[in-house]
């Protein structure tokens, strides 16, 4: 009957495994759809799911992403895309955090809201979503709060936070645990037609930097709400961010703010390093 | 004096992207924003010449001061 390792070999083509031997080896070996893509992937062979990452990705790269662990803080509007842009990207595991059930004013931008679970948790919408896009992936639910209190238990593991929060208050002590765990923090805020990014590396205090005019309370979105297509954007930099920092390729948004106006239709690239700030 | 005042995003509507305006010496930040009716909750980013400045900074001749709206949602 062979070993796993040798049937993913002799059923690969082009070096790549297709999702119907995977689920065959997962049945025929007693393990999870998970261990064959990690077998797949330490042998070189790619599961044919990926294939298409593979001119942007090496398979050295899709194991590295396979062997990550991400925090997404919010399962809202950004967080409901950066869940799905990394499960289907083939990152082996994601925390998502959010208290929240589903209302009926998510359904036009929070990718995993339907009329059929409004009223049911959103992190447990996002395991639904998950198991059927990429059920290699494991994703951890925590239906909490978080905070400055359980945060380093949260992110515990886990190499790189995605901000999808909705409060600047939050967000700070998310950067603050980020710093503790020296972990960096991918960025990114959203307001109607606009939004920003920036990623927070171990050591940087980034996000004090961008809010370091904030009093309290909410900022513009009260006033501009959020259309479908802002969250959407911003998640997706937020995504490629992530990658960037998994698999060590490309330049990430460090000591840069990248604003976003897609009334305008402008982007701006602001230099937020320590040394362009007046400190008087 | 002159300055040259950049708004972005939200704080364009009903006003400008970029306008010379003479300021009397003196002027601070906190007074541009404040002679926009740019609520002071809804200010972020501030920068002048490129570099991040707060309310009390004093304008010069030549400045330029680029005010962004603060973004939390998520």
């Amino acid at each position: 009957m062979g070993t796993l390792p040798i049937f993913v070999r002799d059923h690969a083509e082009s070096q790549l495994l297709s999702w119907q031997r995977q689920v065959e080896a997962a049945d025929r070996f007693g393990v999870t759809l998970a261990q064959v893509e990690g077998v797949a992937l330490e042998r070189g062979i790619l599961p044919a799911r990926y294939q298409r990452n593979r001119k942007a990705l090496s398979v050295t790269d899709q194991l590295a992403l396979f062997h990550s662990c991400v925090a997404v803080i919010g399962c809202g509007g950004l967080g409901g895309y950066v869940v799905e842009e990394l499960a289907r990207l083939g990152v082996g595991r994601i925390v998502i955090i959010d208290p929240d059930l589903f209302e009926e004013h998510n359904l036009n931008r929070q990718l995993f809201s339907t009329p059929a679970n409004l009223g049911h948790s959103k992190v447990e919408a996002a395991v639904t979503r998950v198991g059927q896009i990429n059920p290699a992936v494991t994703l951890v639910p925590a239906q909490t709060a978080f905070s400055s209190k359980n945060g380093a238990e949260l992110l515990h593991g886990c190499l790189v936070a995605v901000d999808a929060l909705d409060s600047i208050q939050v967000r700070l002590e998310l950067a603050d645990v980020c710093a503790g765990l020296n972990i960096p923090l991918v960025h990114g805020a959203i307001a109607g037609w606009y939004g920003h990014v920036t990623t927070q590396y171990p050591g940087d205090d980034t996000l004090q930097s961008i809010y370091r005019s904030w009093k309290g309370g909410k900022g513009v979105e009260e006033k501009l709400g959020n259309p479908s297509f802002t969250p959407a954007l911003v998640a997706s930099l937020e995504v490629a961010e992530v990658c960037k920092l998994l698999t060590g390729h490309g330049t990430p948004l460090r000591g840069r703010q990248l604003m976003i106006d897609l009334f305008s239709m402008e982007m701006h690239v602001l230099n937020i390093h320590e040394g362009n700030r007046e400190t008087a | 004096m002159k300055v040259t005042v950049k708004l972005f995003a939200s704080f364009r509507t009903g006003r400008f992207d970029i306008e010379a305006v003479d300021y009397p010496v003196g002027t601070t930040v906190a007074d541009v924003a404040d002679g926009l009716k740019l609520p002071r909750t809804e200010l972020g980013i501030m920068m002048i010449n490129n570099r991040h400045v707060k309310l009390e900074r004093v304008l010069v001749e030549g400045d330029t001061l680029a005010l962004f709206p603060l973004l939390g949602g998520g």
